[in-house]
């Protein structure tokens, strides 16, 4: 288990190398020009050059690779084009909003798909499995715009029970935290609870109908013991599969549902990096986002081995 | 049945929904605080406000700096941290003295060591700036509060310059902060103005803070425009960015912020109803333009940028881009009509395609390629491109549009090649009437080719004429200079202004004692 961990934690560092090479490029030969943007309306071609040249920008592409990954070496994700703050301070700030988002919506939509999928699959055919499937389709189909300014309409403007946009950190009180989550976590959760709805009522249909479960039946053992130990147990392996999946995609995934809400976290940050051409900010959260991503897997596999026994490292 | 749910309907059904709800909750509830929270056009990132010359980083300098002269309502340049000044009889010398009782926020009072500092900064970088410093002999200090500008030649603008009101501004930094080369940005935030920056609370791209400044002296006059007295009525003024228009829209109705800066006008009927209040913070307006790049060998060809401004319609782009007549109004003035130099010389904002077609004959056109940029991300931008595009093909150009997001744009026009070589034949974009009111500013006419701004117009009796317009002291002769410039510029066609529209903001209607003064300024703003 030990050697398993060391050689996935190493495999980070291959991973880190191509996508910063990947990202590096894609940014520099992509079209933008950061110095063009930041000189303004009336600059001449000399004002543009002289903020390259402040910017680095005007040095070949090899010198500022070499420059940016110097720097990383040292720990130092450099800093903001524009607003010229340092990377990780920028990162640090979004990532709060990011995390609490990412997090309820993982617990929600588990707490709900898992149940309502055991629920699918145990009543397959009737209403109570057409209702989870039928929800699952729209789930799915429903873009997270759509869902959140529906949400936005009815919990915010017609009932004004909850905000309509914003974030507040956990440190100003749990109250204001929740109420501003409400919406956003609902609205991203829609498609993740689609998803693992289908995936464990899939799973469980397959499992209830093996021997095993036919002989916990037999014993006499409650169905709830059934459905949730034996069952459920035995077809964790995809769930979970599945889920660390839908972590992975929901750090892409929080991108819309910040900008519906005007949430202030890394998704935000990402496209407004992204569209004002500020390399070092993209450049900074893509690493952070792949070793996020690598140790998330690790994470999953590590699960595997928990739940099902036959598993080892 | 489909479920056909645009964001328009959206917009219609919230409107409709929010109607029906009952009258206390369309008076809305009202806050106590005496904090402003104002959702912007965009977020604040850079706070240089010359180095970056932009809208956000010129609001934010209003906010914390304070200027030597000011624009109040009817254009007049007034007298904002000066207190007097005297001109010597020859219009050579001038000499400013400052008022009693500014300081900056770190407690040092404001010297005339301060002034020159920043002053130096802005005239290396500004075009306006620049203009002012070539004709400077010296600017110096008499003693604590008084300083003297002498002119090695007449310079008809030197309170327009001080007192210029749009990016970039000459604001007054503490002379160490101004000592910061001007390709460098400024690391301390320390003005003298109405706020105090809160650099603790700064989170670029999403929140700046602004807190009143208890130790602002402000000027006894009553608010004008951009002069008279700064006095802030709240305690905090929060800057804010929300990308989405619809959520700044319900944010706004639901009591979350209390002023909303550029609502897309198609929002501002349903708007209304739900008891929103708007505000034209900038009566002068706004005006968009098509931009030929003249280092194109097509449209380096004068015959063929006449043809282009004949093809178009002016109120075309209008309806296109605006819609609601209200809203905008047809100008050729290329320097704002009501304003000091608005005039309709040189161009009769009418489409003449029989005219436009004979040009393209006379100037040779074989059918090659024009490239016009497209901005996919800019609803106030890209109507008007599809409109120069339908006009050109009626004339019969072949159009090709490339179609890239705004800051892709931004990048590209800085390329000098030909649309078929990878730059740009013809773009179009949008500016403020008070960063183009008079032939200094406004970088269209400011022909000095290769070396000049985007666009690269090249032209000789146009830059004599601008050189004329800047030393002339004879406001009645400065303006016959202007009408001669813009004639000018329509006959070589620097640009074309495709008209004047308004952006009105919103706010809720707790707030009150908004100033018209050309930039967003929330001084005298009260919130009950």
């Amino acid at each position: 288990m030990v050697r398993f961990l060391f050689r996935r934690l190493l495999s980070i560092i291959p991973v880190l190398a191509i996508v910063s090479i990947i990202v590096f490029l894609a940014l520099r030969l992509g079209p933008g020009d950061p110095a063009a943007i930041l000189a303004g309306d009336s600059a001449t071609p000399e004002m543009v050059a002289a903020m390259r040249a402040h910017l680095g920008l005007d040095q070949s592409l090899p010198q500022q690779f070499l420059h940016w990954v110097v720097q990383i070496a040292h720990g130092d994700l450099g800093r903001s084009i524009t607003s010229n703050q340092p990377v990780t301070t920028l990162v640090a700030s979004r990532l709060q909003p990011t995390l609490a988002l990412a997090i309820a919506t993982i617990i929600f939509s588990i707490l709900v798909a898992t149940p309502l999928g055991v629920l699918a699959a145990w009543r397959r055919g009737t209403w109570v499995d057409n209702l989870a499937s039928g929800g699952a389709v729209i789930g799915f189909a429903l873009p997270a715009f759509v869902t959140g300014y529906l949400l936005v309409f009815v919990f915010a403007l017609k009932l004004q029970w909850l905000p309509v946009q914003g974030f507040v950190p956990l440190s100003e009180g749990f109250w204001p935290f929740g109420r501003h989550l409400v919406l956003p976590t609902l609205t991203l959760s829609t498609i993740y609870i689609a998803l693992i709805t289908r995936v464990t009522r899939a799973s469980m249909l397959e499992i209830l109908g093996e021997d095993f479960v036919r002989t916990a039946r037999a014993k006499g053992l409650p169905e709830r013991v059934v459905l949730f130990r034996h069952a459920l147990g035995n077809s964790a392996i995809p769930i979970l599969s599945v889920i660390g999946i839908g972590i992975a995609l929901l750090l892409g995934g929080v991108v819309v549902t910040e900008s519906v809400f005007s949430i202030p976290g890394l998704g935000r940050l990402t496209v407004e990096a992204v569209v004002a051409r500020d390399y070092p900010v993209v450049q900074g959260i893509i690493i952070l986002f792949s070793g996020v991503y690598v140790l998330i897997n690790l994470a999953v596999d590590i699960s595997y081995a928990i739940f099902d026994p036959r598993i080892s490292y | 049945m489909t479920l056909n749910l645009t964001r328009r309907r959206l917009i219609k059904l919230g409107g409709a929904a929010a109607l029906a709800q009952s009258a206390p909750r369309l008076s809305f509830a009202q806050s106590k605080s005496r904090v402003i929270r104002a959702v912007m056009h965009t977020a604040l990132r850079v706070t240089d406000p010359l180095v970056v010359p932009a809208w956000t980083t010129r609001n934010h300098g209003y906010n914390i700096y304070d200027t030597l002269f000011s624009m109040d309502s009817k254009l007049n340049y007034k007298p904002q941290m000066v207190e007097t000044f005297n001109v010597s009889s020859d219009g050579l010398t001038y000499t400013f003295h400052l008022r009693t009782g500014l300081m900056f926020h770190d407690g040092a009072p404001v010297t005339t060591e301060d002034v020159i500092a920043s002053l130096k900064r802005w005239g290396s970088r500004d075009p306006m700036g620049i203009s002012l410093m070539a004709a400077t002999g010296e600017l110096a200090a008499v003693d604590e509060r008084t300083f003297r500008l002498v002119l090695k030649r007449p310079f008809g603008h030197v309170l327009a310059a001080l007192g210029k009101p749009s990016s970039a501004v000459p604001f007054i930094m503490p002379a160490r902060i101004a000592a910061t080369p001007p390709s460098q940005q400024i690391t301390e935030y320390v003005g003298s103005g109405p706020f105090r920056f809160v650099a603790s609370e700064f989170k670029p791209g999403i929140k700046a803070v602004y807190d009143r400044n208890p130790d602002y002296v402000a000027r006894q006059e009553a608010p004008d425009g951009l002069a008279g007295g700064k006095v802030v009525k709240v305690d905090r003024y929060e800057w804010i960015y929300i990308s989405d228009f619809q959520t700044s829209l319900n944010a706004l109705v639901n009591n979350e912020v209390d002023y909303f800066e550029n609502p897309t006008h198609e929002m501002i009927p349903n708007a209304e109803k739900l008891g929103v209040k708007l505000f034209d913070y900038n009566p002068a307006g706004f005006s968009g333009y098509c931009r030929p790049n003249w280092l194109s060998p097509l449209i380096a060809k004068q015959e063929i940028r006449q043809a282009i401004l004949h093809a178009v319609n002016q109120r075309d782009w209008l309806d296109a881009q605006i819609g609601d007549p209200k809203y905008y109004r047809s100008s050729s003035a290329m320097f704002v009509p009501d304003m000091p130099y608005g005039t309709e010389a040189g161009w009769n904002t009418k489409a003449d395609v029989a005219a436009a077609k004979a040009l393209l004959t006379k100037g040779g056109y074989k059918g090659e390629p024009i490239t016009l940029l497209q901005v996919a991300d800019t609803p106030i931008i890209s109507p008007l491109v599809d409109v120069t595009a339908q006009a050109l093909r009626q004339i019969g150009m072949n159009v090709k549009l490339v179609t890239l997001d705004w800051l892709s744009v931004l990048a590209r026009r800085t390329k000098q090649e030909s649309g078929e070589q990878g730059g740009w034949d013809l773009m179009h974009a949008t500016q403020a009437a008070v960063d183009i009111f008079n032939p200094i500013i406004n970088a269209h006419v400011m022909t000095v080719g290769k070396t000049g701004p985007f666009g690269w117009p090249e032209d000789e009796p146009l830059l004599d004429l601008r050189q004329s317009f800047i030393d002339e002291t004879d406001s009645t002769k400065q303006k016959a200079i202007a009408e001669t410039i813009q004639k000018r510029a329509y006959e070589v066609v620097t640009h074309i202004p495709t008209g004047m529209f308004r952006q009105p903001a919103m706010h809720r209607p707790n707030l009150s004692g908004f100033i018209p003064a050309l930039v967003p300024v929330f001084w005298n703003v009260e919130k009950t």
